[in-house]
């Protein structure tokens, strides 16, 4: 695409997969499934063009396996799918979690559970890119709204995994994959782009999951001269498997301080007029949009509401929401699904902030209406 | 420490891991321990740069073997090796991918897998360490369990159909299916070497024993006997063509049973891109 | 087919290998060395007994009887002048745990 700083019409889906080549990507192994399918159709035109690797898999357990197989050799590697698919991969996405393997996972969420509505909206598996795997782990969520945000945010996914060699989710849905808006494509070199940091020590020293200072290792790849065990077994810093207790509690100690240790660079949260706000409404995806113009229609009507809107969504940040929640009165939380996030607020909401779900799981979109309509119940009651 | 004067026996000292600690974790007298020295002594006989040799396994006892190689190494889910294997040769060409998989691992929970990778005749040796249970997890049926066989989940005897791996990747594509047994060992060490180099997807199927469950539960004896009735089953592709079918019965074929040239999916993915980048100049 | 002798037939088909390079088991190989005799002082094999696991592979398939149990089931060279180096027992070894000084 040579349109760089120029405004292009892109579909979401699209605005993903050049977001992705913008962030460097180098391998991409997928499965048809709507609503994702044009990620990968995309891929598959796009990676033999610039000597990147494309693979249809047999399935999306043997996708997902391809990409953390493919990251250990050295490229930048992805996958996109939707609710059904992630819920296949998740044994490898906690093998990716465990053997601190970089890699992104978009899911274009739909209608679930089960196959559900591949052609209709939901935001019913923002839990599950927390909790998908099993075992103990820290997870890494962001979630778009906007097609140039699907393009940033897939930027920033990347990076993310790269700097804390993790999976990263990314968590979409069918309206924003598929709806085509005006964007602005940043030029080469205006986002930054990390790249996975490289050992310096001679093979011998090297030890594929050391802890260093920053608890984050430096990820050799094969045939580069070094020769390392991965292994989805809780290992030792040179992994082998270990049934030494203080072993095994310094990987899963690790595990999780590597990202709540720089938390407050992973969080990323737009407000929007919340200084003086005594009701503010948090959303995350899609449903922010509507939010958006609801303040704007609620604040013609003098209620002093402010919007909350969340671009990272795990690890939720606890502190921050906490801190714009203390003069807030009342706190709708709009998501599209039947109430999975609400959790998270109720979690670190003073007792004097009300916590009030708004849900819609019949998948639509939330209009501005209804949230504007919640809103004035707020302030009535 | 062994220099390179070291004899042909020693040779795969220098291809152990140093920091890890032996003996092996497999049972005494396990056709493991065999199948790894075959391995590794064909690997010495190729003269293949370690840096370059990836060993991806699944689950099992057959999958604990990349730990103690000094190679690259890819210890997986059940089931999957072959897909992280494609994943990791698919980036990089130019490393050897070798398999290390089990018949549970390969044929019941991988075996999409096992078929897709033989289609696409994708460039990974495939050594499938074939003892006809599940031994890891305490001695159940597996695919390759013979009929009328006991195991933990076949307490009244085995009354499923078998699958046979050679069979079941020729019809899939493969292009060097061979069967081996830890009996004959320099036959073995001589088809592994010949699964490396071959160009394309090549699965050599290990017959091996399992005397803690299989042997126990089905009172075949001990290692020693396991391995002399291997031994006793195993008749050759060269000698079998002089038998008649009732001598063959009850035996099973080893040495090169299949093989074929066919083109390998990341050269035709090279062709793709070289084409496309022509194209474009 | 006795034990000593574990495989002549199938040597003969291996060669059928097309590919980049063709193995080379035959060429690393030395020219013919002599027949091994016991000297008298290196012993013919090798034996690690802290990773051996007393299998019982190599004492049942020595062809000459060269080795036999001790009290915990791990070989001993109880004949060392009847070895050949026909390299049964290190082939079979599961833990490398038998070599030769020969071979």
């Amino acid at each position: 695409m040579n349109n760089n700083g120029k405004k292009v019409l892109l579909q979401g889906n699209e605005a993903c997969l050049h977001g992705a080549l913008y962030a460097g990507v180098e391998f991409f192994a997928g499965y048809p499934i709507t609503p994702s399918t044009e990620i990968a159709e995309g891929m598959a035109r796009e990676m033999p063009k610039k000597g990147g690797k494309f693979i249809q898999m047999e399935d999306e357990i043997g996708s997902i396996a391809a990409v953390v197989g493919a990251s250990n050799a050295g490229c930048k590697s992805m996958t996109a799918t939707s609710g059904p698919g992630y819920s296949l991969m998740v044994e490898n996405i906690g093998y990716a979690y465990m053997t601190e393997t970089p890699c992104v996972i978009i899911n274009v969420q739909r209608g679930g559970p089960s196959t559900g509505l591949p052609t209709k909206i939901s935001q019913s598996d923002t839990m599950q890119a927390r909790w998908g795997p099993h075992g103990d782990y820290t997870a890494i969520t962001v979630a778009p709204s906007t097609v140039e945000g699907c393009f940033v945010e897939v930027v920033r996914a990347f990076n993310l995994a790269e700097r804390f060699r993790t999976p990263v989710t990314v968590l979409a849905d069918e309206v924003l994959g598929h709806m085509r808006e005006m964007m602005r494509v940043p030029e080469p070199g205006e986002l930054e782009v990390i790249h996975r940091n490289k050992p310096d020590v001679p093979s011998e020293w090297y030890r594929h999951f050391e802890i260093t200072p920053s608890l984050v290792s430096p990820m050799a790849s094969f045939g580069e001269g070094y020769r390392y065990n991965i292994t989805g077994l809780t290992h030792d810093q040179d992994g082998f498997p270990t049934a030494k207790s203080q072993e095994i509690k310094d990987k899963l100690d690790k595990l999780q301080k590597k990202i709540m240790r720089y938390s407050d660079e992973i969080f990323k949260i737009r407000t929007d007029k919340m200084e003086d706000a005594h009701i503010a409404v948090i959303s995350y995806g899609t449903v922010s949009r509507s939010v958006l113009q609801a303040i704007k229609m609620a604040r013609e009507r003098r209620i002093k509401v402010g919007a909350i809107q969340l671009l990272t969504i795990w690890p939720f940040a606890d502190s921050k929401i906490r801190e714009m929640l203390k003069n807030v009165k009342r706190v709708i939380v709009a998501e599209l699904n039947m109430g999975q996030l609400v959790r998270e607020v109720e979690r670190v909401a003073s007792r004097h902030t009300e916590v009030l779900p708004l849900n819609r799981y019949d998948g639509e979109v939330m209009t501005p209406q209804q949230i504007l309509d919640r809103i004035r119940e707020a302030v009535k009651s | 420490m062994i220099t390179t004067q070291a004899t042909q026996s020693a040779i795969v000292h220098n291809y152990l891991r140093p920091k890890k600690s032996f003996p092996n974790v497999w049972c005494a007298g396990c056709g493991n321990g065999i199948v790894m020295g075959a391995l590794i002594r064909a690997i010495d006989s190729l003269g293949l740069d370690k840096n370059k040799v990836v060993v991806v396994s699944g689950i099992g006892c057959s999958s604990r073997m990349p730990v103690y190689l000094d190679f690259n190494t890819l210890h997986t889910t059940h089931g999957r090796a072959l897909a992280f294997g494609t994943g990791v040769k698919l980036a990089k060409p130019e490393l050897k991918v070798i398999v290390i998989t089990g018949d549970g691992d390969a044929l019941a929970i991988g075996g999409n897998h096992f078929i897709h990778a033989c289609r696409r005749n994708i460039d990974i040796t495939t050594i499938l360490i074939n003892n006809k249970i599940y031994g890891m997890t305490g001695g159940q049926f597996a695919p390759t369990t013979p009929g009328g066989s006991f195991a933990t989940t076949a307490p009244y005897g085995n009354y499923e159909k078998q699958f046979d791996a050679v069979k079941l990747a020729i019809g899939a594509g493969a292009s060097y299916v061979s069967r081996g047994t830890v009996y004959h060992v320099q036959p073995l060490e001589r088809l592994i070497a010949g699964a490396i180099s071959k160009r394309g997807f090549a699965l050599v199927d290990v017959i091996s024993n399992c005397h803690t469950y299989y042997g126990r539960f089905n009172k075949e004896g001990d290692a020693v006997a396991m391995i002399n009735d291997i031994k006793k089953q195993a008749v050759s592709v060269k000698a079998a063509e002089n038998m008649s079918p009732e001598k063959l019965k009850g035996k099973f074929l080893t040495g090169l049973i299949h093989e074929h040239d066919a083109t390998e999916f990341c050269e035709e993915y090279q062709k793709l891109v070289d084409r496309l980048s022509g194209k474009e100049r | 087919m006795t034990e000593k002798n574990p495989k002549p037939q199938v040597s003969e088909e291996e060669p059928e290998v097309s590919g980049k390079k063709e193995p080379e088991v035959s060429e690393k190989k030395e020219p013919k060395r002599e027949k091994y005799v016991y000297n008298g002082k290196t012993p013919p094999l090798n034996i690690f007994l802290h990773w051996c696991k007393a299998c019982n592979l190599c004492i049942a398939y020595c062809p000459k009887k060269v080795l036999e149990p001790d009290r915990d089931g791990k070989p001993v060279l109880a004949h060392p002048e009847l070895c050949n180096q026909c390299a049964i027992c290190w082939l079979h070894c599961p833990d490398f745990a038998i070599t030769s000084t020969y071979k």
